[in-house]
């Protein structure tokens, strides 16, 4: 069974239709990547699975979607459990205006996972998982927002780890940081495959080649080509698939 | 050529108005400086601020303080215990809570409130209010403290509520955003996030909702009562410093003692008021790093 479960997904903003049909299976513990130029829908796509769209004014969705076998579009879904489950990492990153402490445990307190000692501990695994702890377990008292940004982003998918997400969205999680921090989190990404099923957007093809098992192309709200990513980059089935592939590398 | 003249004349006539309302600013200052002074020649700062006796026209006058600036603070604290909780709680539902219909309504209220005249304020207080504090707690008289309190309270809301209101509506998305999407309720994003946000905000706000409390005149006359002694409860008439200029200024000799103490209330206030004003300039500053 495939971790998420996406089948005949139309959505429309009023009377925009920003996703066509979209059918995709994403497997468990792996990274697929979504490419596209700008305004295909990979980000409607992506904020499908946490049913972010639902903050949005006169957002219409067809289809099916199902989150480890189970449907969070025909019925309500229990967005909590839900939003526990399926994490989600923002472009810009935006830990809370609180402490580093309190915004790893920010999740384990409203989902009253811990408290005291035992949510020390979630802090400091949560922290360590993204390779923050040695830097600031003597600074858990500082604000968040003075850290880099690279700390920021870390921080933020910390905060994931925190409430033991299962699926963490990512949409551009690099696209604000500078080409080495951008390394250190697609190897954080790497490290955290093996507990993790991670779908990420990105504008990078490079990063989509490095980071992911497989690629999904959309364009103009369609998912053209969805397949393994050395399939999709090498020998695309798909025409207009190898046209951006190309275009973007030659 | 005729351009660059009429652009000369254009520069010059709006320096000259920002100019001029630094140098007004200026004139009453030094106006309120140099005739408030003279009081401390004959009265000591100590004793003026200190003395609990306000008989301005016994002989000799007593020219004590203490009693309307505890009138002042008994007022503004009832105020602000009303209004503030009041103020940012309405402002958070009026930011978050309310439908859009609810809020364009609240608004409009909000801004109705903050146009009524203090005086008609004061006048609606001492035929409602008065009366039925009296009523409530069986006292000889309704024109307490806590009446102005409550009616001051309203005055002071339309500032926080709509001061806090831009607070939190200036929290970014993505904090809310960031929040909803680890599973946060509507209510823990509230109470866990965006207060932290906008809390600097929120305190100016309330800040400069009691710089008008304190700096009030009009309403607090017309329902305190103006007795004044040392307050020892909220349920008996006080006099306020604003009172007191407002009531005396009429009747009292030019460049007599009377005349430059009530110059000196003046300066209190002026002080009072100065050092409130910055520290919620402060806090908004704050806000903007
Ligand atoms: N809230 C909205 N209301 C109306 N239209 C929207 C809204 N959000 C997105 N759209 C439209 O839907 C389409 C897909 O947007 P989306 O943000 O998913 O694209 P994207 O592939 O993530 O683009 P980018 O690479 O620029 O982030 C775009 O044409 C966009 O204009
Ligand atoms: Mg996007």
């Amino acid at each position: 069974m495939s971790a998420i479960e996406i089948r005949g997904l139309n959505l429309y903003y009023g009377k925009f239709q920003a996703l066509i049909n979209v059918n995709m299976a994403v497997e468990a513990k792996r990274i697929t990547a979504l490419i596209g130029s700008s305004g295909c829908g990979k980000s409607t796509l992506l904020r499908c699975i946490n049913r972010m769209n639902d903050l949005i004014e006169d957002v219409r969705t067809e289809g099916s979607v199902k989150v480890d076998g189970a449907e969070i579009y025909k019925v309500r879904p229990d967005f909590v459990k839900l939003r526990k489950k399926v994490g989600m990492v923002f472009q810009r990153p935006n830990p809370f205006p609180l402490s580093v402490y309190e915004n790893v445990a920010f999740g384990p307190r409203i989902h009253h996972m811990a408290r005291g000692s035992e949510l020390d501990g979630i802090v400091e695994a949560s922290l360590k998982d993204v390779l923050l702890w040695d830097d600031l377990k003597d600074k858990l008292k500082r604000s968040a927002l003075g850290l880099s940004l690279e700390q920021r982003q870390r921080l933020c998918i910390a905060r994931l780890i925190a409430v033991r997400s299962e699926v963490l969205l990512m949409d551009e999680p690099c696209s604000a940081l500078d080409p080495m921090a951008t390394l250190k989190i697609e190897e954080l990404m790497q490290r955290l495959k093996k507990d993790y099923t991670i779908i990420i957007v990105t504008h990078n093809m490079q990063q989509a080649a490095r980071v992911s098992e497989d690629t999904g192309f959309m364009l103009l709200g369609e998912l053209v080509e969805f397949g393994r990513t050395e399939e999709i980059f090498t020998k695309p089935r798909d025409k207009r698939t190898e046209d951006y592939i190309t275009g973007r590398f030659g | 050529m005729l351009k660059k003249i009429k652009e000369f004349i254009i520069e010059r006539l709006i320096f000259l108005s920002g100019i001029a309302s630094i140098v007004f600013v200026l004139l009453i200052f030094i106006f309120l400086l140099k005739e408030g002074i003279s009081i401390f020649k004959t009265v000591g700062l100590f004793d003026f601020l200190s003395g609990r006796f306000w008989y301005p026209i016994s002989d000799p006058p007593k020219l004590g303080i203490l009693p309307l600036i505890m009138g002042s603070l008994l007022v503004t604290l009832g105020a602000v215990v009303i209004a503030v909780p009041l103020g940012i709680a309405s402002a958070f539902y009026i930011a978050e809570v309310a439908s859009p219909r609810v809020r364009d309504a609240l608004k409009s209220c909000v801004e109705v409130l903050s146009a009524i005249p203090s005086v008609v304020l004061g006048f609606i207080g001492m035929v409602t209010l008065v009366p039925f504090v009296k009523a409530l707690f069986k006292i000889p008289t309704g024109l307490t403290a806590f009446s102005g309190s409550i009616m001051l309270a309203f005055m002071a809301l339309p500032t926080i509520i709509s001061i806090s209101e831009d607070a939190i509506n200036a929290v970014p998305r993505q904090y809310k955003e960031g929040a909803i999407a680890l599973g946060a309720t509507h209510w823990q994003t509230l109470y866990r996030v965006i207060i932290h946000g906008a809390m600097p905000g929120v305190i100016a706000a309330s800040m400069l909702g009691i710089g008008r409390v304190i700096g009030e005149t009009m309403a607090v006359m017309m329902i305190t009562g103006n007795a004044a002694v040392i307050p020892t409860t909220f349920l008996q008439p006080v006099r306020t410093l604003t009172a007191t200029i407002a009531a005396e200024m009429g009747e009292t000799v030019r460049g007599s003692e009377h005349y430059y103490a009530l110059f000196a209330i003046g300066i209190v206030l002026f002080v009072i008021s100065f050092l409130i004003n910055v520290t919620a300039d402060l806090f908004l500053h704050k806000d903007k790093r």
